[in-house]
């Protein structure tokens, strides 16, 4: 199962976090500064797949951005690392550029990313599945 | 395509956001975030009941707050009350922060199950689609309790959206993962195994998942989900690219839901029914050939789909291990794969290829890529790939290759990362013993090990070899040659210090022959090292001057002298000063026999299981290594178990007295033709071999037993781990009757057993009868009775 989902960027600081099995406050900015370091060590070269602890993690970089998920033994890693360029994609088809509204839409993003992976598993990969509700929201939104 | 829809959009919240990002210091930035902070609370507090926008906008404000790491204390009372809102919008910004911010306030629980209550009730699927996200997201046992029950209804109802269901079916399995006791199976396992059959892709996935997980605790529910995986699964992989329309990705076909089914497939063995099996292995034929056909899209991400199909595939295969040529191709594909550019590919491919190796079909076609993994070891630049790499050779190694794989992986020692260390010196050390023809090799190896991570050589280690030299005779020579060349470098690690000093303490005299390993020299050689080393090592050595004594009495006084001298005696540490005190005086006041009885050469040790591999079992965990070792067991019964049967001669006894003689006799000879039968496999089999080391007339131990028979009839003759052997005799005016008892101590039956009866000719004419002894397990017993004859 998949027990994490964070997008962080190189300075560290985390853009979206989502946990799928209960972790204290303080021990989730510890996970994500040593995450964060694992990964930003690494070179070119490297494998996308680290292991950490006792689970692995998965990640992929877009320019500035780090998307990191924790895996345990049960899932298929490149699956997995499909499925963030999958999650990138259908947020670059709902927002036009993806990068600087993140922040500002963290509940879409949220959204997005419940209708993809629920209680760590992989729900939905159809992109036009997982935005109908969003769309839906937002004609609402403007009528 | 939407912009970022600001209608509804908060915009107090985006000058929040901004007013942030525009911090230029954390400090700026915490007091930024406090101001906001008070500014809430006041509003929460405040008079004036918020209208549900307001809410909406500070819970959301509350809910970037956390993200960016602080905590948070208030508001979960808003974000409840937001909840019951109609509007989907506040619901939606509600349960966010409520799953989000999981807290165990009772009070509010009672509160946030009634509202979820109430949304499921509500029948409209967006509320119940929230709702049932929440329940899946959070799980508390509460909430199972709750809701545990109706779930599964909305799961298997007929009138229930598709997303809805997807919802429930996650949900559900949540639930069972956290409190399994609320959900008990029902009448609707068979109904959720029919949503493997739905139309939409997404339910499938869904209940995909919910059974996978259901299936490992009771898979006998769900075995008629395997048909339908499989025939689901065909139709997937058959189809073409337009067939599926959105859910192909980049021309490969649903390939989540791809390897989901094959994940659900390896819950079970391979398939009975003769059809399912077929198109099962057709299935996989399909996915293998794909594979090979030139690729549809240059993309990346395509391969990579494509790939991460494939790899669970192969994973099923091995799982199965029953269709030879699969696991064929499929270690082919992987062998490929072992040289791919991309090094995720190498990776994943070394892992699977660990797990190949274990099954008997594809044991050979692996070891053909020794070559490459080999390469991989020494060229690979991320250090979990030449882990992956080690595992993969320790996998495969057997009698073919062991010695190219031992040195391999020494080399890698000598290079590799600190925290992998100790794995792998518990690993060369388990292969070495394993596969080891002949023991010099494993000497050397062993030391080798030592000299290059001595650090990282773990108690076991050297405990174990220590056994090994002890228990084979023609290995010891050359291990105290060795072992002294070795201890010669200049800088020698402690473990090596004490697998020298006990070695030279025990066969020392083997190499004293020659004048460059003459006693004197051999004790300086360890005593230039004593002052460096640790307590444990020097009590180690304290024990090894003492047999040095024993073994060589033209350097007693010197030996004596250091005993003697206030350093030792007057050690601080208590153990040293003890033994040096007790040494010295042994060595003063003993005769040369008590010494040489009490400081006799070790006894063989007896058999037990390898401690080296429980450490390994356990540093890895249960899984891995153990299949791998067990199989290797069964696999390779006879391989170093060279079943030696010495038959072993006693001399007779000297002393005088008759019954003596006949009682000096019982106690030798044993025989044994085959070892016991419960050790297939194990390590070292020779139990009996080396009973011909015991050199003495009598074993040590039983001298004081046989003094006692000068004025006692009965009682035990000779004891040691396996055999008993008890004595009760009777005499009557000039007849006498001995009864033998040979007491099998072990849980195994002696095969064979035969004791000799050796006597001089004088007395053997006075036996009158001996009786043949009686096979049993438990006992055998020997009847002599003797008739002496005055003369």
């Amino acid at each position: 199962m998949i027990k994490f989902f964070l997008m962080v960027n190189k300075q560290g600081q985390t853009r979206l976090s989502r946990y799928y099995e209960h972790v204290e406050i303080p021990k989730r900015t510890m996970l994500e500064a040593e995450v964060i370091k694992n990964c930003l060590s690494r070179s070119k070269e490297q494998c996308s797949f680290i292991e950490y602890k006792d689970f692995k993690l998965v990640y992929r970089q877009y320019a500035a951005l780090f998307i990191v998920v924790g895996i345990n033994e049960t899932e298929n890693e490149m699956a997995v690392y499909e499925l963030i360029h999958n999650f990138v994609e259908v947020l670059d088809r709902y927002f036009s550029r993806v990068k600087c509204f993140i922040m500002f839409n963290l509940d879409r993003v949220h959204i997005i990313l419940d209708e993809m992976v629920l209680n760590g598993c992989i729900v939905e990969t159809n992109k036009n599945r997982i935005l109908a509700p969003l769309l839906v929201l937002d004609k609402m939104a403007e009528s | 395509m939407p912009a970022v829809s600001k209608g509804d959009g908060m915009r107090g919240l985006a000058v929040f956001i901004s007013d942030i990002r525009n911090c230029k210091s954390k400090e700026a930035e915490i007091k930024r975030i406090n101001k906001e902070l008070a500014n809430i609370r006041s509003k929460f507090k405040g008079d004036k009941a918020l209208d549900g926008y307001s809410k909406k906008k500070y819970v959301c404000k509350l809910l970037f707050i956390f993200l960016l790491g602080h905590d948070i204390d208030f508001g979960h009372m808003e974000a409840v009350n937001l909840l019951s809102s109609n509007r989907y919008t506040e619901k939606q910004i509600g349960y966010l922060f409520i799953s989000v911010l999981v807290n165990s306030n009772s009070e509010l629980i009672r509160l946030i199950n009634n509202a979820i209550k109430n949304d499921l009730a509500s029948r409209n699927p967006t509320f119940m689609g929230l709702a049932l996200h929440c329940i899946a997201n959070v799980g508390s046992r509460e909430m199972a309790e709750a809701f545990a029950g109706e779930i599964p209804k909305i799961l298997v109802a007929g009138d229930t959206m598709d997303s809805v269901k997807q919802s429930a079916a996650l949900c559900l399995l949540r639930l069972y993962r956290t409190s399994p006791d609320f959900v008990p199976m029902g009448d609707w396992t068979s109904r959720v195994v029919h949503l493997l059959n739905d139309q939409h892709l997404g339910v499938v996935t869904a209940a995909t998942s919910l059974i996978t997980t259901l299936a490992q605790k009771n898979p006998e529910e769900f075995k008629t989900s395997v048909s339908l995986a499989v025939s689901r699964l065909s139709r997937i992989v058959t189809s073409a690219s337009t067939d599926l329309q959105d859910y192909t990705y980049y021309f490969v076909p649903a390939p989540w839901l791809s390897v989901k089914l094959l994940r659900l497939l390896q819950c079970y063995p391979p398939p009975e029914d003769a059809a399912v099996r077929g198109r099962l292995t057709e299935c996989l034929e399909t996915i293998l050939n794909k594979a090979q056909e030139p690729p549809k899209s240059k993309k990346v991400q395509h391969s990579n789909a494509k790939n991460a199909v494939l790899f669970e595939a192969i994973s099923l295969i091995i799982h199965h291990d029953s269709e030879p040529n699969l696991l064929v191709r499929a270690c082919n594909q992987l062998g490929q794969f072992l040289q791919h550019r991309e090094t995720n590919l190498r990776y994943l491919a070394l892992e699977s290829m660990c797990t190949l190796a274990s099954s008997e079909f594809s044991h050979e076609a692996v070891k053909t890529h020794i070559e490459t993994v080999i390469n991989a070891l020494k060229t690979e630049r991320d250090v979990s790939v030449r882990q992956r790499a080690v595992d993969l050779l320790y996998a495969m190694c057997d009698r073919s290759n062991a010695q190219q794989i031992v040195a391999e992986m020494l080399n890698y020692l000598e290079t590799a990362d600190y925290s992998i260390r100790e794995e792998i010196v518990l690993k060369v050390a388990i292969l070495a013993e394993k596969y080891a023809v002949d023991y010099t090799w494993y000497v050397d190896t062993i030391l080798n090990l030592i000299r290059i991570a001595g650090d990282y050589v773990s108690e076991e280690v050297w405990y174990r070899v220590i056994q090994i030299v002890i228990n084979r005779d023609d290995v010891q020579g050359y291990a105290a040659k060795t072992v002294f060349e070795a201890l010669q470098a200049p800088a020698c690690h402690e473990n090596l210090v004490k697998v020298g000093g006990y070695i030279l303490g025990e066969f020392g005299n083997l190499i004293a022959g020659d004048p460059r390993s003459s006693p004197l020299i051999q004790f300086n050689l360890l005593h230039s090292k004593f002052h460096l080393c640790s307590v444990p090592t020097r009590a180690l050595l304290l024990s090894t001057y003492i047999k040095f004594v024993n073994l060589f009495p033209e350097i007693k006084t010197t030996i004596q002298d250091v005993l003697r001298s206030d350093s030792q005696l007057k050690n601080a540490d208590v153990e040293l000063q003890q033994r040096a005190v007790e040494y010295l005086r042994l060595s003063t006041i003993a005769s040369t026999d008590i010494l040489a009885t009490v400081l006799e050469e070790m006894p063989p040790f007896p058999e037990r299981e390898s401690s080296i591999l429980a450490k390994l079992k356990k540093k890895k965990g249960p899984g891995t290594v153990t299949d791998l070792e067990d199989i290797k067991k069964e696999r390779n019964s006879d391989m170093n178990g060279g079943t030696e049967s010495t038959p072993v001669n006693a001399s007779t006894a000297s002393t005088p007295s008759p019954s003596a003689d006949l009682l000096g006799l019982g106690a030798a000879p044993v025989t044994s033709s085959a070892p016991p039968p419960s050790s297939t496999g194990s390590l070292l089999v020779d139990v009996f071999s080396d009973s011909a080391s015991v050199v003495a007339p009598l074993a040590p131990g039983s001298e004081d037993n046989f003094a006692r028979f000068v004025c006692k009839n009965n009682g035990v003759l000779f004891e040691n781990q396996l055999l008993q052997i008890g004595l009760k005799s009777e005499f009557r005016q000039n007849l006498g009757r001995m009864f033998i008892f040979y007491g099998n101590k072990t849980s195994t039956q002696f095969l064979n057993f035969t004791p000799t009866l050796i006597c001089s000719d004088e007395l053997k004419s006075n036996i009158l009868d001996l009786t043949e002894p009686l096979d049993m397990q438990i006992a055998v017993y020997a009847l002599i009775t003797v008739c002496q004859m005055h003369k």
